[in-house]
């Protein structure tokens, strides 16, 4: 049986050698590799949703586009502007400061940004996510309001997803919040899911998964804004006194506020720290397996033993990474949801 | 750097999204699953607490029985010491009644026994004189022919006779 396992292995990393040394004939007609091209594009949002690129012809989904420039609001579809093309003066810039985002020509000649509310990748990939989060948990919600759960015990759906939630509102929220937990646990609960279903989505590498959602800085810093009202907003009189007048001796909060600067400063720092860290950690993780992948190009074109070796490495690497990105997405969400629920408990005591 | 730009029209789809997933989530989702399984934790910990109550009303039930059987037992033993006694003081009474009852009958006896000795000596006594007599009477008739002299001293003798008897 072991020996069987390592034939297998053997033969799937021959196998592994077989494309390389074909790339590298396609390849080396073509200039080098641009990996920073390549990683901004794949960790970066667009207009469309390359699906994928078969005999030299790109798959696209085009997505519709929401832009209100100086001639009104226009709504077209994402493949309008493909290959440079232009719509009402509206194009894609290739390079400059707005590089891959809609611009017009203003008057004078220079590239502006109007304002874009387009349906780019991250966004449908946003929805597709929110669809499968709800689907899952209104289902499971559904299961609870037609059984009797006095007398049977879950199944389905509500088995999977149970255990999940209870460990969640359990262990992060009760434990961190205290007594009034149950205000702020859909919001926690919502939270850990979203990031969660957002991680792993992200990790798919093929059509509705590989955006890289929760490792772009605007969806984090929502999401770390709901921390900050939520701390803030429900903040009881122990917790302001705390940082307006803390208990510290009194030249160091009068005559110069420097507790309080402090303190007011903690107060933004917490959820900026909370919006780089799901951000940095998820954008690295992209970057790292894309990299891993371009590897496997580079090598193929410096020869074809180095790349087959080389193939056989990074592709162990690859599926190493991606093991540890399956325990990142879950630690980072698990994180974000436990350090909000930290910061809303500390607003709470006293 | 881009990558540390929010983009305006994700910013706003990003707060639209998770708003409509927060609004729903928060009304039918997440407090629905929570309220049904603190229900039933809450139904689990009764029938728990239920179960230890019932338990310890089993034990406080078993401890009344057994006392109650320790009681029966030492009522029993005592009625059964109590009887023991009873019998042994009847029998002793009785023996001692028994006891009393022969004796009198025995000195009963012995007084009866007594009267008729005394009955008998004397009958044989009178029997005796009154035999005495008539030999004394025919051997006197014989010698002497029937003189008075003689009867009176005869009689005599025969007074004297039954006067020491009688002392």
């Amino acid at each position: 049986m072991n020996r069987l396992k390592i034939i297998g292995i053997l033969i799937v990393m021959g196998l592994l050698l077989l494309p390389s040394g074909r790339c590298r004939a396609e390849e080396s007609a073509s200039e080098g590799i641009d990996v920073g091209e390549i990683l901004f594009g794949h960790t970066g949002d667009s207009y469309g949703w390359h699906i994928l690129t078969w005999k030299g012809k790109h798959i696209n989904l085009p997505l519709p586009c929401i832009v209100h420039s100086s001639k009104g609001w226009k709504f077209f579809l994402s493949s309008a502007l493909e290959h440079g093309n232009s719509y009402e003066g509206l194009f894609i810039a290739e390079d400059g400061k707005y590089k891959d985002k809609i611009v017009e020509l203003s008057p004078d000649g220079t590239q502006i940004r109007p304002l874009d509310l387009s349906i780019t990748k991250n966004v449908c990939s946003l929805m597709i996510s929110s669809l499968i989060l709800l689907l899952l948990v209104l289902l499971t919600a559904r299961w609870y309001r037609r059984h009797d759960v006095d007398s049977e015990a879950p199944s389905g759906i509500a088995k999977l997803m149970e255990p999940l939630i209870v460990s969640i509102n359990d262990s992060l929220v009760k434990e961190n919040i205290g007594k009034d937990y149950r205000r702020y646990s859909p919001y926690l609960l919502t939270a850990f899911f979203f990031i969660l279903i957002n991680n792993l989505l992200g990790l798919v590498p093929f059509f509705p998964g590989g955006a890289n959602v929760t490792g772009n800085i605007a969806v984090t810093l929502v999401l770390a804004l709901c921390t900050f009202v939520a701390v803030n907003l429900f903040g009881n009189k122990h917790y302001w006194k705390d940082i307006l007048w803390p208990d510290v001796p009194l030249f160091l909060k009068f005559p110069i506020p420097l507790m309080q600067l402090i303190e007011i400063f903690g107060l933004f720092t917490k959820p900026i720290s909370l919006m780089v860290r799901l951000f940095a950690n998820i954008l690295a993780g992209h970057a790292m397996i894309l990299g891993l992948v371009c590897v496997i190009f580079i090598a193929a074109r410096i020869g074809p033993v180095i790349g087959g070796s080389m193939t056989v490495v990074t592709v162990l690497f690859g599926v190493f990474m991606n093991c540890l990105e399956l325990l990142v997405a879950f630690i980072q969400a698990y994180v974000f949801t436990m350090l909000s629920a930290v910061f809303i408990g500390m607003s709470r005591e006293g | 750097m881009n990558l540390m730009m929010p983009e305006a029209g994700l910013l706003f789809w990003m707060t639209i999204i998770f708003a409509i997933v927060f609004f729903l989530l928060s009304k039918f989702g997440f407090p629905i699953i929570t309220g049904m399984v603190e229900k039933r934790t809450k139904r689990i910990e009764k029938a728990l607490s239920d179960a230890r109550e019932a338990e310890e009303t089993i034990s406080e039930l078993k401890a009344r029985q057994e006392e109650i059987i320790l009681a029966a037992k030492t009522e029993q033993d005592r009625l059964l010491k109590d009887a023991a006694k009873e019998r042994e003081a009847i029998i002793s009474r009785a023996r001692e009644e028994a006891t009393e009852e022969a004796a009198r009958i025995l000195s009963d006896a012995k007084v009866k026994i007594e009267q008729e000795k005394q009955n008998a000596i004397r009958q044989i006594r009178s029997e005796v004189a009154s035999l005495s007599l008539t030999i004394a009477e025919k051997i006197v008739r014989k010698d002497l022919s029937a003189d008075a002299s003689q009867q009176e001293y005869s009689q005599r003798l025969l007074e004297q006779i039954e006067k020491s008897d009688k002392r």
